[in-house]
């Protein structure tokens, strides 16, 4: 197949802008010069970006502001911000009217909290992790329970029950380095031993939620 | 410093009391000054075991009561000079065991004694919860099948939540594993789990293995702690394990099937 003669693609470019508070182009230009004074190489052939909104919807000669831009060696490529009167001004002069990209708020990523237990959880004990991974080192005894609203990573046999993603996540998983659990269940999905015993391969495993059913992945321990 | 031992195990009938019996006995004839305490309120046997039920006059719920003192409760045994036994109330229930009752009666016996055995009962409710409550050390006596082995890992849960020393933050309570009944031939054969299948659920230090032996029920019906009779397996394995108690490192002995003789073979056993 033929190379296409062109091809439209996004990107995003980082461009100066440059802010237009005054109606008075004599100020502006004098300003201007001041500041391109200090570094003129930065500026030269630099693409600008004119933000009208200082201007509170005055009028200000576009054609003008123009010629005042490009004469000093600066390239404008549109104009933000405007009232639709300049809008117009600068449509007529060949300018793009440019809507600034809405800055989206930073979230933090959602920190979830680790419970880690550094002993053997025994017949009867029951360990939750709320909101947040559990994480064992040691053997998790036959009736014992280990809850967690996140991943259950166990470093030793899982003989009891092990319920991750207790909250409702489906993307938990259970990891043990041997699996011989009582009982493992995903967000409510679950199997007994017995189903284990025909899906687990291997001594170490992960399971994990596949649709609506639970999988299990035998791991290079 | 005294030193407080819970034997204990979560099922009953796996041999505490025998335990209890022998490795007291087994601490006192090492010089080392023991009393064994009977938390079997209810159910007094360790006296029967220990040969002194017709010396029994007041008991471990009369000192806690203030109605004797422990010089009047505790029974010096007649074999050996060192060892005591604190017998058990028969007419009274576990609740007589108050933690401050029971906590005092041992800071009693602390400034006089080396060892302080408790004896506990079988379950997981107020005598158990007392017995192991103070402990230093557990000997945690477990037989080699599956319920045993699901009722010692209860216990030891409990051990690290329920104890003085996990409720203040101390130093854990150490924990060995006796494992008692043993019998090689039913483990061969696939009666029975191995000493390395228990001590893998389990994941404790192995304090001994005591193999099953006619010896305990003769001595347990006669009053004479196991441990007194050196011609048996089981009182060796008893010596063998108060000696690791004491921190010698022993081979564990009794744990392979004997091998028959060549006249054994013929004629049978």
């Amino acid at each position: 197949m033929p190379k296409p003669s062109l091809e439209l693609k996004g990107s995003s470019f980082t461009l100066s802008v440059l802010h237009i508070n005054n109606q008075d182009l004599d100020a502006v230009a004098a300003e201007l010069d001041h500041k391109l004074a200090q570094a003129p190489q930065f500026f030269i052939g630099a693409p600008l970006v004119v933000n009208l909104s200082g201007l509170d919807g005055e009028e200000v000669d576009v054609a003008a502001l123009k010629q005042l831009l490009t004469s000093r060696q600066l390239v404008i490529v549109g104009v933000t911000g405007a009232s639709a009167a300049l809008n117009q001004q600068a449509k007529d002069q060949g300018l793009a009217s440019i809507k600034a990209g809405k800055q989206s708020p930073v979230t933090p990523p959602q920190v979830r909290n680790t419970k880690i237990v550094k002993q053997n959880i025994r017949s009867g004990q029951q360990v939750y992790a709320k909101d947040g991974d559990l994480v064992i080192f040691g053997a998790v005894g036959n009736g014992a329970e280990v809850i967690a609203d996140g991943s259950i990573h166990i470093y030793g046999a899982l003989r009891g029950k092990a319920m991750a993603g207790a909250g409702g996540d489906r993307h938990a998983v259970i990891i043990a380095q041997s699996m011989e659990a009582e009982l493992v269940s995903i967000a409510g999905q679950y199997w007994l031993a017995e189903n284990l015993q025909q899906h687990c391969p291997g001594k170490s495993g992960c399971i994990r939620l596949e649709g609506e059913s639970l999988i299990v992945e035998s791991l290079p321990l | 410093m005294a030193q407080i031992i819970v034997v204990t195990s979560g099922k009953g009938g796996v041999g505490k009391t025998t335990s209890s019996a022998a490795i007291a006995t087994g601490l006192a004839l090492q010089g080392h000054k023991t009393v064994v305490i009977d938390f079997d309120i209810g159910l007094r046997n360790l006296d029967l075991i220990m040969g002194c039920e017709r010396r029994v006059v007041y008991d471990f719920v009369n000192v806690i009561n203030g109605e004797a003192n422990l010089n009047q409760a505790l029974i010096k045994d007649k074999r050996c000079e060192k060892l005591f036994v604190l017998p058990a109330s028969q007419t009274r229930d576990k609740d007589a065991l108050t933690k401050e009752g029971v906590g005092r009666v041992l800071d009693d016996l602390a400034k006089e004694f080396d060892y302080i055995l408790c004896d506990s009962p079988a379950g997981i409710e107020q005598g158990a919860m007392m017995a192991l409550y103070f402990a230093d050390i557990a000997i945690v006596t477990t037989n080699p099948e599956v319920s045993s082995v699901r009722d010692s890992d209860r216990i030891l849960g409990m051990l690290q939540s329920k104890s003085r020393r996990a409720e203040q933050n101390l130093e854990p309570i150490k924990e060995y594993l006796l494992l008692t009944r043993y019998s090689p031939t039913r483990v061969k054969s696939g009666e029975m789990l191995s000493v390395e299948d228990v001590s893998e659920i389990l994941a404790i230090p192995l304090l001994g293995v005591i193999p099953e032996s006619q010896s305990v029920l003769k001595a347990s019906n006669s009053g004479v702690p196991v441990i007194i009779d050196q011609e048996s397996d089981a009182g060796l394995a008893y010596s063998d394990t108060v000696a690791r108690l004491l921190g010698e490192d022993l081979p564990v002995r009794f744990i392979t099937e004997e091998k028959k003789g060549f006249l054994q073979r013929i004629f049978g056993s």
